[in-house]
């Protein structure tokens, strides 16, 4: 059974790929992709289940190409939820874009097969059993990712495509040198330290950490509103795992302090850039973007602070971000189509007219800044708790200060928005007012799930605990 | 023999060097796909030599494929994505002299850096193709280094080819058993890479007529 739950997240969204590049955009297909990335969480349920009761942990498949261990089985939590949220809200976002005519049938065929091809090679990163593979799978959703994020038909997105393929290539270039170098040196402290700085900053540039970020805001300025919420969501997500494999390497040959010192300086870098380009930010979308920035740093403060914690604290970190982003993307997205801009001074007094969509936006945008009952708050304070405990305590006052910086201007742009008189004419919003019912679902099932794993952790405890120790290398 | 070895290992590594700092010199972009022909000549000739050493027929196989790629195919499509109306490309940060400088303080961090790794390579035998680690790194530095600098998309593609090669040398001389993998991968990122350029750059001349000014000042903050 468990070698069914390991191939059926790779081999499902390949099928659904080609399901949809050989039958297009049609009343047949238009519910595929989200049955694709709900099969990939009932697989990952499934594995996640059967590593818990398991004796030893760990599974291996395909002649153990694939491996699931606990971490593995979380993350791949991590890929479906968000991908179900993001997929279910795409038919209504394709057809409004249609509709629109910003987009055609052919453009939704080819968007639909690019995200299931990404959602593969996803799936295979996380259940990849070396650096290697997860290097090659991570490399193959880059790709993806640059060709939906190039598919607007302006400049600007051509750009934006561009640069997300150079950068991250680059990125990925120095990750592979690491690979290289991890496989020549063997046990020798300098040769692997060299290797690990590279690992390190190769994936974090994935991971949109300073100072190789500069993809970041614009890939989720001009990708569409579904595709912003699977880079953000998941992307990330997965790179930040690469990045805790690659401190349980780094501890196991150098000893904590020098994986410590490595991910504390990223951190305060990523949340430093986040808050000072916040501060004077003018469009929503490139806000959420850096807010991921700081929201990655907080998961690099807690790789850094290392410990089963910190780790459980930033596994669950990773789960409520991304769902809450993925809820925010897809509300951004349709105050896009609503309002025709993506500036923030573009958009008043949306609670008046649209108080569905923008009480979504406002409690995800509380979720984000970590406020109970949602799990960003439970795992914060994980977080800032290990800090203390392993006597980081200035680290964590910095991190929470720029943190705090972060809030004031993400509730501060986010109100205006949200709030005050709608504005007279009714613009570009051209009659439609009532939310679809797909996308009402997906924005509320999101904030009901990251409030339920702050509530009731339960169930995901185990699981978390579990993959905390395998990465922390504890017994 | 063994001597013969070292200095035809030698030459290959001299031959990757001068090519990349050649590439961050030059600017033109038929100047830049010839020198990538010869480094990848270079590339493929450094696979060769050690496939004689190591008398190995994988090795010859690899040699083979990266002859065909990179001093191949990949230059060809880089001179294709570059045909068409060249546009102004801007000026770059760096001038001519100042890369040249540029080129000679990286190959001394690249030796810098690796120096454990060099260490750490046995003396004589296999192990001699170890010490020249430090070169492939100092051209996967310049490639970064191009890219860094470089404003106009199809430089900052060179730049990645040739932090592609340093990494391809790097593996090749510390023989990593890392299968061809790996290796088949940095080749297809580089190819599809390619082609996403020549979409998104038919793609712009495609809509460059009704482009809103607005939405490449769209790319900034604040």
């Amino acid at each position: 059974m468990m070698t069914v739950f390991m191939f059926a997240p790779i081999a499902v969204p390949l099928l659904a790929a080609i399901a949809y590049a050989a039958a297009g955009w049609r009343l047949a297909t238009v519910w595929a992709g989200a049955v694709s990335a709900g099969l990939v969480l009932a697989c990952a349920v499934g594995a996640a289940v059967e590593v818990v009761h398991s004796d030893s942990g760990a599974f291996s498949a395909g002649q153990g190409v694939l491996r699931a261990d606990a971490p593995a089985a979380f993350l791949l939590l991590v890929v479906g939820a968000v991908a179900l949220l993001a997929t279910v809200a795409t038919p209504a976002y394709l057809a409004a874009e249609i509709e629109a005519g910003r987009a055609t049938d052919r453009t939704a065929r080819w968007h639909c097969t690019a995200v299931q091809l990404f959602l593969a090679a996803m799936s295979l990163a996380v259940l990849a059993a070396d650096l290697g593979l997860l290097w090659v799978a991570i490399e193959a959703a880059v790709l993806a990712t640059g060709f939906l994020v190039g598919q607007g038909a302006s400049r600007a997105a051509a750009e934006a495509a561009w640069k997300l393929v150079v950068i991250c290539s680059a990125g990925l270039a120095l990750a592979l040198l690491g690979i290289v170098l991890l496989g020549y040196v063997g046990s020798d402290v300098d040769g692997v330290r060299i290797a690990v700085v590279l690992l390190v900053v190769g994936f974090g540039t994935m991971a949109g950490l300073a100072p190789l970020h500069a993809w970041l805001p614009d890939a989720h300025g001009q990708a569409p509103a579904p595709v912003a919420a699977l880079l953000s969501g998941v992307l990330l997500s997965v790179a930040a795992y690469a990045i805790l494999r690659v401190r349980a390497v780094s501890d196991a040959a150098l000893g904590p302090t020098f994986g410590r010192v490595l991910l504390a300086v990223l951190a305060v870098v990523s949340l430093l850039v986040a808050a000072s380009l916040l501060l004077a930010q003018r469009d929503y979308q490139r806000m959420l973007a850096y807010s991921s920035t700081g929201q990655l740093g907080l998961v690099a403060l807690g790789a850094a602070i290392g410990g089963p914690l910190a780790i459980a604290a930033v596994l669950l970190q990773l789960l409520g971000h991304g769902l809450t982003k993925a809820v925010l993307f897809v509300g951004a997205g349709r105050i896009r189509q609503l309002t025709g801009t993506s500036r923030i001074d573009g958009v008043r007094g949306l609670a008046a007219r649209h108080p569905m969509l923008a009480g979504a936006v406002a409690a995800a945008l509380l979720a984000l800044l970590g406020l109970p009952p949602f799990s960003l708050f439970a795992s914060g304070l994980g977080i800032a708790r290990a800090g203390f405990a392993a006597g980081l305590g200035w680290l964590v006052a910095i991190a929470l200060l720029l943190a705090l910086a972060i809030a004031i201007a993400l509730i501060a742009h986010t109100s205006r928005m949200l709030l005050g008189e709608p504005p007279d004419s009714p613009g570009a919003a051209t009659g439609v007012v009532r939310l679809p019912g797909s996308t009402t679902a997906a924005l509320v099932g999101g904030l009901v799930v990251c409030a339920a794993a702050g509530i009731a952790a339960e169930p995901l405890a185990t699981l978390l605990r579990l993959a905390a120790d395998t990465l922390v290398g504890a017994p | 023999m063994s001597s013969l070895y070292t200095q035809l290992l030698d030459l290959a590594c001299g031959g990757l060097l001068l090519t990349a700092a050649l590439v961050l010199w030059r600017r033109r972009v038929a100047v830049v796909v010839r020198v990538f022909v010869l480094q990848g000549i270079a590339l493929a000739g450094l696979g060769a030599v050690l496939a004689i050493h190591e008398i190995s027929v994988q090795l010859w196989a690899v040699a083979a494929v990266l002859l065909v790629l990179r001093a191949g195919v990949l230059p060809y499509l880089l001179r294709r994505a570059a045909a068409g109306p060249p546009g102004p490309e801007p000026p770059p940060l760096l001038g001519g002299a100042a890369s040249l400088l540029a080129t000679a303080g990286l190959t001394l961090l690249a030796f810098a850096v690796s120096r454990p790794l060099v260490e750490m390579a046995p003396k004589g035998g296999v192990g001699a193709a170890g010490t020249a680690i430090p070169v492939g790194v100092a051209v996967v530095l310049v490639g970064f280094l191009v890219l860094a600098t470089r404003r106009g998309a199809l430089p900052q593609l060179a730049g990645l080819l040739l932090m592609d090669n340093g990494i391809t040398a790097v593996a090749l001389l510390s023989g990593a058993g890392l299968a061809l993998l790996v290796q088949v991968g940095v080749a297809l990122d580089v190819l599809l890479v390619l082609v996403i350029l020549q979409l998104s750059a038919t793609r712009t001349r495609e809509t460059v007529g009704d482009t809103d000014l607005d939405e490449l000042r769209e790319l900034r903050d604040s």
